[in-house]
C-alpha cells in the first residue's frame, strides 16, 4: 500500500483545532478529580466506617468497569431518569461534554485516591511518631508531614494517571465531541485513509505524553530535593 | 541523687501493656523525680522501649496509672497533647522530618505547638543548635548529616520545646561506633544540666557516670533496681548477672 504522506501534513493541523478540546477536557477531569481524590483519600483515612465504606465501593465501582461505559451510562442513561432532568446538574449532563468532563473525573478520582493513598502509606511511620511525640495534632500531622512527604512519594504513579487520563479524553469523541480524535474520525470518513491520519493522531498525542512526563519530571525533582539536595 | 522535689516527677503504678496476647509490661510500678537521671537497660523484647513510650503516650497502657507531673494520662486528647509538650522524645533511628532543613525541624513544633513566632523559634533553635554544635548545618536537609549530626539535631529539636522530661529510645544504637561518643556527650551535658531523663541504653559507661539509679529489665519486668556502683559490682539477680556477662565481656 503507498503511505500517503501529503495526508499526514494536510490532516495534523485539522486535527489540532481539536486540542483545546482535548486539553479542557484533560485539565478540568483532572483538576475536579483531584479534589475528588483528597476527599475520598480522607474519607478512606477518617478511620470512620460510614465513610470509608462508601469510599471504598465508590472507588471500587469506578476502577472495576471500563471508562468508555462509564461515559455512556452517564451521558446515554442518566437523562433516562425524571430526577435528573429536572435536577441543578441538567445543564451539564445534557452536554456531551458536560457527560465527558464527569465521567473522566470521577474516573480519574478513584485512581488517583488510590495513587495517594500509597503515598500516605509510604510515609516513614517513626518520622510520624516524632511529630506526636513532639504534641502535634492529628491534623498539623497530616498537614504538615504527611501530606509533603506523600505527595513525593505519589509523583510517579500520578504522572502515569495523567498520562492515562489524557488518553482517556479520546473516548469522549464517542459522544459526538470534536476533541482530535473526533476530528480525525470524521477526517477518516472522508478521506477513507485510516492508517494515515491515525498514525498521524498517535504521533501528536505521544508528543504530549513526552511533554507531560518531562513536566512530571522536573516536579518530581524539584519535590525531591531533600532526597538529593 | 538530686532530692529538690518530694513528689515524683514520673509515676508508673502497676502498668500492665499487652500487645494482643503477649504481654509487654507487667505490673511496672517506677518513681523518677525531678532531675532525676534512670538508665534502663535489658534483652531485646524486655519491654524497655514499651516502657518509656507509654511515659508520653505513643502506646497505651492496658493496666495500672501513669502520672506525669501529676496529671494521669488518660484518653483525653488534650492532655496527651499537654504530656508530650512537657516529655521530649529521642528516638533509635533519629526521626527528623526529611522534607525540612534542619532550622525548620527545630521550628516546626514551636511554631504550631507552643505558639511562638517565628524570630523566636529561629532564635531558640540556633540556641539549641549551638548547644549540640552543629550551628553550621541549619540550612541543610536530614539526608545531608550523619547519623551521630543526626541524632543531636533530633535532641537539639526535642529540647526545643522546653520539656520537664527528655526519654532516649536508644539513641546510640543505629550509630556507627565513632559517632556514638558526641552524642553521648550531649547527653552527658544534658544531665549535668540538670534534665530528668530515662535512657534505654546499653552504654555501660554512659550509665556508671551519669545515671543516679539503672533498671535492669527482662520479660516485661523490672528485674533489678540500683545504683550504678551497686548495680554492676554486685548484681543481686540471676538474671542480671548473666545479662551484665554478656555485654561487659564484649
Amino acid at each position: 500500500m503507498n503511505f500517503d504522506f501529503s495526508l499526514v501534513t494536510d490532516s495534523i493541523p485539522k486535527m489540532l483545532v481539536g486540542v483545546g478540546l482535548t486539553f479542557q477536557l484533560m485539565f478540568l477531569s483532572a483538576i475536579i478529580g483531584l479534589v475528588l481524590a483528597v476527599v475520598l483519600l480522607l474519607m478512606r483515612l477518617s478511620g470512620k466506617w460510614y465513610l470509608g465504606w462508601p469510599a471504598q465501593v465508590f472507588i471500587y465501582v469506578f476502577r472495576g468497569t471500563p471508562i468508555l461505559v462509564q461515559i455512556f451510562i452517564i451521558y446515554y442513561g442518566l437523562p433516562q431518569f425524571e430526577a435528573v432532568r429536572d435536577s441543578i446538574f441538567w445543564p451539564i449532563l445534557r452536554e456531551p461534554f458536560g457527560s465527558a468532563v464527569l465521567a473522566l473525573s470521577l474516573n480519574t478520582g478513584a485512581y488517583v485516591s488510590e495513587i495517594l493513598r500509597g503515598g500516605v502509606l509510604g510515609v516513614d511511620r517513626g518520622v510520624l511518631e516524632a511529630a506526636k511525640a513532639l504534641g502535634l495534632s492529628a491534623r498539623q500531622k497530616f498537614i504538615y508531614i504527611t501530606a509533603p512527604i506523600a505527595t513525593r512519594l505519589a509523583i510517579p504513579a500520578y504522572s502515569n494517571d495523567f498520562i492515562s487520563l489524557m488518553k482517556a479524553t479520546s473516548l469522549a469523541s464517542t459522544i459526538t465531541l470534536m476533541d482530535m480524535t473526533g476530528i480525525a474520525r470524521t477526517i477518516v470518513a472522508k478521506t477513507f485513509a485510516p492508517y494515515e491520519i491515525f498514525i498521524s493522531l498517535a504521533i501528536i498525542y505521544m508528543i504530549f505524553t513526552f511533554i507531560i512526563q518531562k513536566a512530571f519530571g522536573r516536579f518530581e525533582r524539584y519535590m525531591s530535593k531533600y532526597v538529593n539536595p | 541523687m538530686t532530692n529538690t522535689d518530694t513528689t515524683p516527677l514520673i509515676q508508673l503504678q502497676n502498668v500492665n501493656k499487652f500487645f494482643g496476647s503477649f504481654q509487654a509490661l507487667k505490673n511496672i510500678s517506677l518513681e523518677v523525680r525531678k532531675g532525676e537521671k534512670i538508665v534502663v537497660c535489658g534483652p531485646s523484647g524486655s519491654g524497655k522501649s514499651t516502657m518509656i513510650r507509654c511515659i508520653n503516650r505513643l502506646e497505651s497502657h492496658n493496666g495500672g496509672h501513669i502520672f506525669i507531673g501529676g496529671k494521669e494520662l488518660t484518653d483525653q486528647v488534650k492532655d496527651i497533647n499537654a504530656i508530650r509538650r512537657e516529655v521530649g522524645m529521642v528516638f533509635q533511628s533519629f526521626n527528623l522530618f526529611p522534607h525540612m532543613t534542619i532550622i525548620k525541624n527545630l521550628m516546626l513544633a514551636q511554631q504550631l505547638v507552643r505558639k511562638i513566632n517565628k524570630p523566636e523559634a529561629r532564635e531558640t533553635a540556633m540556641h539549641y543548635l549551638e548547644r549540640v554544635k552543629i550551628p553550621d548545618q541549619a540550612d541543610k536537609y536530614p539526608v545531608q548529616l550523619s547519623g551521630g549530626q543526626q541524632q543531636r539535631v533530633a535532641i537539639a529539636r526535642a529540647l526545643c520545646m522546653k520539656p520537664e522530661i527528655m526519654l532516649f529510645d536508644e539513641p546510640t544504637s543505629a550509630l556507627d561506633p565513632e559517632m556514638i561518643s558526641e552524642v553521648l556527650e550531649v547527653m552527658t551535658g544534658l544531665a549535668k544540666d540538670g534534665m530528668t531523663m530515662i535512657v534505654v541504653t546499653h552504654e555501660m559507661g554512659f550509665a556508671r557516670s551519669v545515671a543516679d539509679r539503672v533498671l535492669f529489665m527482662d520479660e516485661g519486668e523490672i528485674v533489678e533496681e540500683a545504683d550504678p556502683e551497686t548495680f554492676f559490682k554486685h548484681p543481686k539477680n540471676e538474671r542480671t548477672k548473666k545479662f551484665l556477662s554478656q555485654i561487659l565481656t564484649h
